[in-house]
């Protein structure tokens, strides 16, 4: 899989979220995206059965 | 002994003689605004006194107290976290931003119930901004500094409820645990600190960080103090939607039971990977202590704490969305990063977490079919100097902020109940905590443990000497 662009997905999503993000906080933001996908890796490297279900609980 | 004195004791203790009539639960209240006074300028604990209140609390107390009632707080002084709600207060949860708000119009659930068992809200502490801290610093209120050092941190985010109560301004603290923020402060500050399970205890009229994590609890001075608090917070509660309908564990009844019937593990792997060598010192201090020579390995604990990582920097920013796209100069900027950044994760990722949330449980179950006990680090090493931007862990140097939890937040991402117990190495400074992990639903038995080492002296929280 290619590596994630964390700036690239950074400058997408503050546009389509409506984030104005300053230029000085631009480094800190990419950064802590970049250290996001990180654990998303961490996370997607355990494999699951499908029949895993999310842990969150809704009693309607 | 002179009441200013009766302050360094835990709070079962000025309970007793308030109930027997040797101190008035309105002299303790006087003595503990007045250790307020002389050092919380230095110290960064309370961002709002509520000495008024106090007084009157302390007074409606001795009054019950004369009529013949016996209360298990009985005029105890204790502190919240200011992301709860004080009724007349601002609930700011360490924001610039939420201070535009009103005045909260009725106090948390929690701080109900503390009343009612005749403890005496001294007031509101220090927080990281909206909780998302392990190091108890704040840009708007400034920093909650460690009584034991005072250039160093107290850790986050509950940190005013550590220095708070480790500089014996209050008996005990309310605070709030996501991924650490009990447990950190606890270890940082050497105080007992109780990670209930995820959903024993009411959030109700609290401000949240993450929905799917977030949980309550006391910091004190002494494990009785924590099972008195956590016999008087349970019940049910209509305002909580989270809250899970589960009998009480009987925490004060069960304490004295020992650890004889106890199967104690040392967590291994992960949990020593990561550790400094306080760290494990302090580990193999408590596991000798308790002739605990079994150690278990958790193969999940990396890849929880990294879902952790991502439920809470997802959930945490989604709540915040509308205040980033409106405010974030407001933000504190050790935080405003971070949640900007984890407004932009994948579905995909989120989900996985949450998927991967089970997954752990289920192993954490399986584990505790052969132990009752596991015991792990509560932080990797002792307080930082305040300001401390990067650590080494495992030979790499990582970011201070988000690395000092390491430890706390693969168990806070099972939920599983936890003790934080405070060491004092030979010869050392510096406290530096051990997590007592039970199974889901047995604060109990963490309870018991932590007596059994606070009652032999293995561990101990004194008030602070500065």
């Amino acid at each position: 899989m290619k590596d994630f662009d964390a700036a690239g997905h950074v400058e997408h999503m503050a546009d389509l979220l409506g984030l104005a993000i300053d230029p000085a906080w631009k480094e800190g933001v990419v950064a802590n995206m970049a250290a996001t996908a990180r654990m998303a890796a961490l996370v997607a490297a355990v494999p699951l059965d499908e029949t895993v279900e999310p842990a969150m609980v809704f009693e309607p | 002994m002179t009441v200013a004195e009766s302050l360094t004791r835990p709070g079962h203790a000025i309970a007793g003689d308030v109930n027997s009539g040797r101190l008035s639960a309105r002299s303790v209240a006087e003595a503990a605004l007045a250790a307020i006074e002389a050092g919380n300028a230095r110290l960064g604990a309370f961002t709002d006194v509520t000495a008024e209140r106090a007084l009157a609390e302390a007074a409606r107390v001795d009054a019950r107290v004369a009529a013949g009632e016996k209360l298990p707080l009985a005029g105890v002084p204790y502190s919240v976290k200011n992301l709860f709600d004080v009724e007349g207060i601002t609930t700011r949860a360490g924001s610039k931003i939420n201070r535009d708000r009103p005045a909260a119009v009725r106090d948390a659930t929690l701080i109900e119930r503390m009343g009612a068992a005749g403890a005496v809200l001294v007031g509101a502490v220090n927080m990281g901004e909206y909780a998302y801290d392990f190091t108890g610093e704040n840009a708007h209120d400034g920093a909650s500094l460690n009584p034991h050092d005072p250039s160093r941190m107290s850790g986050g985010s509950s940190g005013g409820s550590g220095t708070s109560v480790a500089a014996g301004m209050a008996a005990l603290s309310l605070g709030s645990d996501t991924n650490g923020s009990i447990r950190v402060p606890a270890s940082f500050c050497g105080l007992y600190g109780l990670k209930p399970t995820f959903g024993r205890l009411s959030r109700a009229r609290t401000f949240p960080f993450v929905h799917s994590l977030d949980h309550l609890g006391p910091l004190a001075r002494s494990p009785r103090d924590l099972a008195l608090v956590l016999d008087a917070l349970q019940g049910p509660d209509a305002d909580d939607s989270a809250l899970i309908a589960r009998p009480p564990v009987a925490a004060v009844a069960n304490f004295a039971r020992g650890v004889g019937d106890l199967r104690i593990a040392v967590a291994g792997g992960y949990f020593r990977a990561g550790a400094g060598p306080e760290a494990l010192a302090a580990v193999a201090h408590v596991a000798k202590a308790l002739g605990a020579t079994r150690e278990v390995e958790i193969p999940i604990a990396a890849a929880a704490r990294a879902a952790a990582y991502l439920i809470t920097t997802s959930e945490s920013s989604a709540l915040h969305l509308d205040r980033l796209r409106g405010r974030a100069g407001d933000f504190d900027p050790d935080t405003r990063d971070r949640f900007l950044s984890g407004a932009m994760v994948p579905a995909a990722w989120y989900l996985s977490a949450q998927r991967l949330r089970a997954a752990a449980k289920a192993a954490f179950a399986s584990l505790f079919e052969t132990v009752d006990v596991i015991l792990a680090p509560a932080t990797p090493f002792p307080a930082l100097k305040s300001g401390t931007r990067t650590v080494e862990i495992g030979g790499a140097t990582l970011p201070a902020r988000p690395n000092i939890g390491i430890f706390t937040q693969p168990i806070s991402f099972v939920g599983l109940p936890v003790v934080a117990v405070p060491v004092w190495l030979p010869g050392a400074a510096l406290p530096i905590g051990v997590q007592v992990v039970a199974p889901a639903w047995r604060e109990d038995i963490a309870l018991r443990v932590a007596e059994v080492l606070h009652q032999s002296g293995a561990t101990s929280a004194p008030v602070a000497q500065t």
